[in-house]
């Protein structure tokens, strides 16, 4: 066992010593190596930090909603729906949500409009997300007015700027006071946008969403688990998709990497040959080879990985977000609090070395079956 | 099929390894044909070369399905939150009919590569090279396997279809799925758990006589296999219930989640390892009276036997400190 | 004591461009003595050092070492008897480049994976005794020729074989320096090591330290060879 490790550390220090001695060569390799992982870890690390912040955002939301269904197509909650729900077991809370959209001319944006239960608002002011207030030059104390749908004119007081944690779902958001939302977009008292309900026993959800859908027949409950459900497998889809795309650069590396472990120089040839004919085996060459690639692999997934993090989290993935993000017109700027996941470095793991790995396994057993004598008849 | 990168890892994985294996086979078609170890002809020569370019092939396959399985349970752990009831991975699987038998079937090309590379690493030892031919038709029979395996894992993902909100139709669609719970069918904690402890002692205890005597070889494999399944069927049946402390979770795999302090990698990475040195004391035991293996088969069995013994142990005794570790309450469902 | 009977040696077997290296040899060379090979390049000689070196094995025929019959074994076995029992100097020297003088000497030690303290203790201590003490960590490519030799040589003993096999050693040397090598050589000599060399070098197959001479041509052996003499 002694003398085995003592090998490996023998064969590493050769392998150290010869990546050293072909520095631009191996220089290259590393470069695209690194490149790739760098793309790859930043792809996965910005979407899994994506679903994070989706699924914390969702923590705080109702377990159910109901929504009303007209022909089809979501319609307001008539007066007394939320006081028959009070009698289904189960229901901790209920209430009903005041909320919508309303587009903006001048920024060509759509806000969303909504009466928060658990604040009071004055009348006459608003509470704005930073994005539009970014987007509108806003600042504390401001006047704004919006035309409303029927044509009336409505003017404003800014009294918050909403806090940047939140921002991926804050950023095109208004609050705005109960009789305010309601005069605004012309909504009379006792109807509501849906109705929120909150279960404490997470069993019960699925009875309370039946027993809903049977008393409403006119109405639907959606469930926070499906919304959670639905984004997860957007942001899968997203991230498969993009990874799919860059698997004609994953072909690409590995046939550069096949090329470049095929194409040994005269010089590198001689070295094998050499170590053969002074008594190394064609499974020492292997080890060797082996301890090279794996050293390779592990700088360019370390240096990669690290890069894309700081891409991801330090730099806001300047490079890629336009195309993962952008469902708003309002791009939210936002700090993901960074996430390393294991599953996921497997996941890149598999991306990135064992493709470099398949590809370099033959061209490496033919640089070791080098004859032993090739030297001598040289 | 839900297109996510972990599937598509997956499946790029078993594509490479089936064709790199396809590949392989005339290779290895080649060598069983014409192998002959005493001339020195152009053509012994290079398939005296090949055989370094199997081997290494071989050991490339098995690393491959070392991590696999591990993304495999992995990502079966993180779909869940995809499907209706399915609370981890266990639910995931059980999503469809293929999942648990994708899961079985890559276990088993593991140990048969694991025993491949055992007869493969004593053949290397004896001077003649003596199971050449023996080795490659046993890597011929590999194939069919690993085929197998990535054809279920295949199925398997592309009867995933995540239970999802579309706008059209509305919501609950999801219906109660009471299969995807993670309650597996799990024998009862005592017997079981009587059972476990016995297995591992008889296991170990065949490693220990086989390091000592060199006899029973058959003995350690037979029990090794039964070891794996047995601590298996004990994590199922009372390790879970210890450790998770509820009544209907009997999952194998939340063990591994970091919610239980990775708990189950001193778990399972000793019983693999174990398993596979304990298979390994068996596959080569037909060849011990091969003249130029017969000292070497004693001297590998050996070390394999010693390294099963040692890591059955492991397993016991980790199994143990995590029911002690636990508050010592057995809900039984 | 190394014996080869019938020994042929075919490149390129069925093709076009097939040639017979070597046209069955018998030969047999025993322990301790200095032996040469002599002849015109295409004669065979390397090929038939690199067999007896088991660097590379006869298409036919029979070989033993000792008292042991290595013809029918692997090359990974061929390996492990060739580590142990030769050291090979090459006309070409085949060092590598970029590597110390040191590091060059403790190259074939590698794969045995000893104790590293010790193996640099050997190799320092080698190196001292080829008078290349001082040069121990200069990069090969900034040695003389004789120095570069010196340190093949060194690299030739770090696994203390019995068996020194040199090809064409003098070739790329001047006088001065082959003259230095064969008092290397008897040193060696005078160590109890057997040395097989080829060459057609005068300085080298006339030297009084070469106890026999082995005339090559075609592939055989042209000069009868006196097998009962010195034989240990």
């Amino acid at each position: 066992m002694n003398a085995w490790i003592e090998k490996q550390k023998y064969l590493i220090d050769f392998t150290l010593s010869s990546l050293a001695r072909r520095k631009a060569k191996n220089l290259g390799l590393l470069l695209v190596y690194t490149l790739i992982v760098f793309l790859l870890a930043s792809v996965m690390l910005f979407t899994h930090a994506l679903r994070q912040a989706a699924a914390e955002v969702l923590v705080g939301a109702p377990e159910v909603i109901l929504q009303r269904m007209v022909a089809g197509r979501h319609d307001l909650i008539p007066p007394g729906y939320l006081e028959r729900i009070g009698r289904i077991r189960g229901v901790q809370h209920k209430e009903g949500r005041l909320w919508g959209y309303y587009y903006d001319p001048v920024v060509k944006a759509n806000y969303t409009f909504m009466v928060p239960g658990n604040q009071d608002i004055a009348a006459g002011t608003l509470l704005v997300g930073a994005g539009m207030a970014r987007a509108r030059g806003l600042a504390v104390g401001n006047l704004i007015s919006f035309r409303s749908y029927s044509g009336k004119l409505f003017s404003f007081t800014i009294a918050r700027i909403l806090p940047h944690d939140s921002e991926l779902v804050s950023a095109d958001l208004v609050l705005i006071s109960e009789a305010d939302f309601r005069s605004f977009f012309a909504i009379a008292p006792g109807y509501f946008t849906d109705i929120a309900l909150s279960v404490a026993n997470p069993l019960e959800v699925r009875n309370v969403a039946a027993k809903l859908s049977q008393q409403f027949p006119d109405s639907r409950p959606i469930l926070r688990e499906e919304i959670l459900r639905t984004y997860e497998s957007i942001f899968n889809w997203r991230e498969g998709i993009v990874l799919a795309l860059a698997s004609l650069a994953i072909l690409a590396f590995a046939i550069f990497a096949w090329e470049k472990a095929s194409g040994l120089s005269a010089d590198e040839k001689r070295e094998i040959g050499i170590l053969k004919a002074i008594g190394w085996e064609t499974g020492d060459v292997l080890k060797m080879k082996f301890w090279e690639g794996a050293l390779v692999s592990l700088a360019a997934f370390l240096i990669g990985y690290l890069a894309a993090y700081l891409h991801v989290f330090r730099f806001s993935s300047s490079l890629f977000a336009p195309v993962l993000k952008g469902w708003a017109v309002l791009y939210p700027r936002f700090e993901l609090s960074p996430v390393i996941d294991g599953f996921q470095v497997a996941t890149l793991f598999f991306f990135t070395v064992f493709p470099y790995a398949a590809a370099t396994l033959v061209p490496i057993w033919r640089a070791a079956i080098a004859d032993p004598d090739a030297v001598m008849r040289g | 099929m839900i297109f996510q990168p972990a599937i598509i890892a997956l499946l790029l994985a078993s594509l490479v390894c089936v064709g790199l294996l396809l590949a392989a086979a005339p290779l290895a078609i080649d060598i069983i044909r014409h192998w002959d170890i005493h001339s020195g002809s152009e053509r012994q020569l290079l398939l005296e070369r090949r055989t370094y370019l199997l081997s290494t092939l071989l050991s490339f396959i098995f690393a491959t399905q070392l991590v696999a399985l591990l993304l495999f349970v992995f990502n079966a752990d993180r779909m869940s939150s995809l499907f209706v009831g399915a609370m981890c991975a266990v639910g995931t699987l059980k999503v469809n009919a293929f999942g648990f038998p994708a899961l079985i079937a890559q276990i088993v090309v593991f140990f048969l590569a694991s025993s491949w590379l055992v007869i493969n690493h004593v053949d290397t030892l004896a001077h003649d090279y003596p199971l050449v031919r023996v080795k490659y038709l046993l890597l011929l029979i590999l194939l069919p396997f690993l085929v197998a395996a990535a054809m279920l894992q295949l199925r398997y993902f592309l009867g995933l279809k995540a239970d999802v909100i579309t706008s059209c139709c509305g919501s609950l669609f999801s219906e109660e799925a009471p299969g995807l719970t993670a309650d597996a069918a799990a024998s009862p904690p005592l017997p079981t758990m009587i059972v476990f402890y016995l297995t591992l002692t008889l296991a170990a205890g065949a490693g220990v006589l086989y390091r000592l005597r060199q006899r029973a070889a058959w003995l350690v494999a037979l029990l090794s296999g039964a070891a794996f399944v047995v601590t298996i069927a004990g994590v199922l049946s009372f390790v879970s219930l210890y450790v998770y402390e509820h009544p209907h979770h009997h999952c194998p795999f939340c063990l591994l989640k970091p919610e239980y302090s990775y708990q189950g990698y001193w778990l399972y990475l000793p019983l693999f390892l174990a398993t596979a040195a304990g298979l390994g004391v068996g596959a080569v035991q037909p060849f011990a009276r091969v003249p130029s293996l017969e000292s070497v088969v004693p001297a590998v069995g050996r070390r394999l036997a010693t390294v099963a013994a040692a890591m059955f142990v492991l397993v016991a005794a980790v199994a143990s400190l995590m029911i002690l570790k636990s508050r010592l309450i057995l809900l039984e469902g | 004591m190394i014996e080869l009977k019938g020994i042929h040696k075919a490149f390129n077997t069925g093709r076009e461009n097939e040639f017979h290296a070597l046209n069955g040899i018998d030969l047999h060379l025993p322990t301790q003595r200095v032996t040469a090979f002599r002849g015109p390049s295409g004669s065979g000689k390397t090929t038939l050092l690199s067999i007896i070196g088991c660097l590379s094995r006869p298409t036919s025929g029979r070989v033993r070492l000792g008292e042991r019959d290595i013809s029918g074994l692997p090359e990974r076995f061929l390996t492990h008897i060739r580590r142990q029992t030769f050291g090979f100097i090459f006309q070409q020297f085949n060092l590598i480049k970029g590597l110390s003088a040191l590091e060059n000497v403790m190259l074939p030690a590698y794969p045995l994976g000893g104790n590293w303290r010790a193996l640099h203790e050997r190799a320092e201590s080698l190196l001292g005794d080829l008078r290349l003490a001082h040069r121990r960590a200069a990069a090969i490519e900034h040695l003389s020729g004789g120095e570069q030799q010196r340190v093949a040589i060194a690299r030739a003993l770090i696994n203390d074989p019995q068996i020194i096999i040199a090809d064409e050693p003098t070739a790329n040397l001047d006088t001065g320096l082959a003259m230095e090598f064969m008092a290397i050589l008897e040193n060696l000599h005078a160590v109890g090591k057997t040395v097989i060399l080829t060459s057609h070098d005068p300085l080298v197959v006339d030297a009084t330290i070469v106890h026999q001479v082995i005339d090559m041509r075609d592939g055989r052996i042209v000069t009868p060879v006196p097998i009962a003499e010195g034989c240990a």
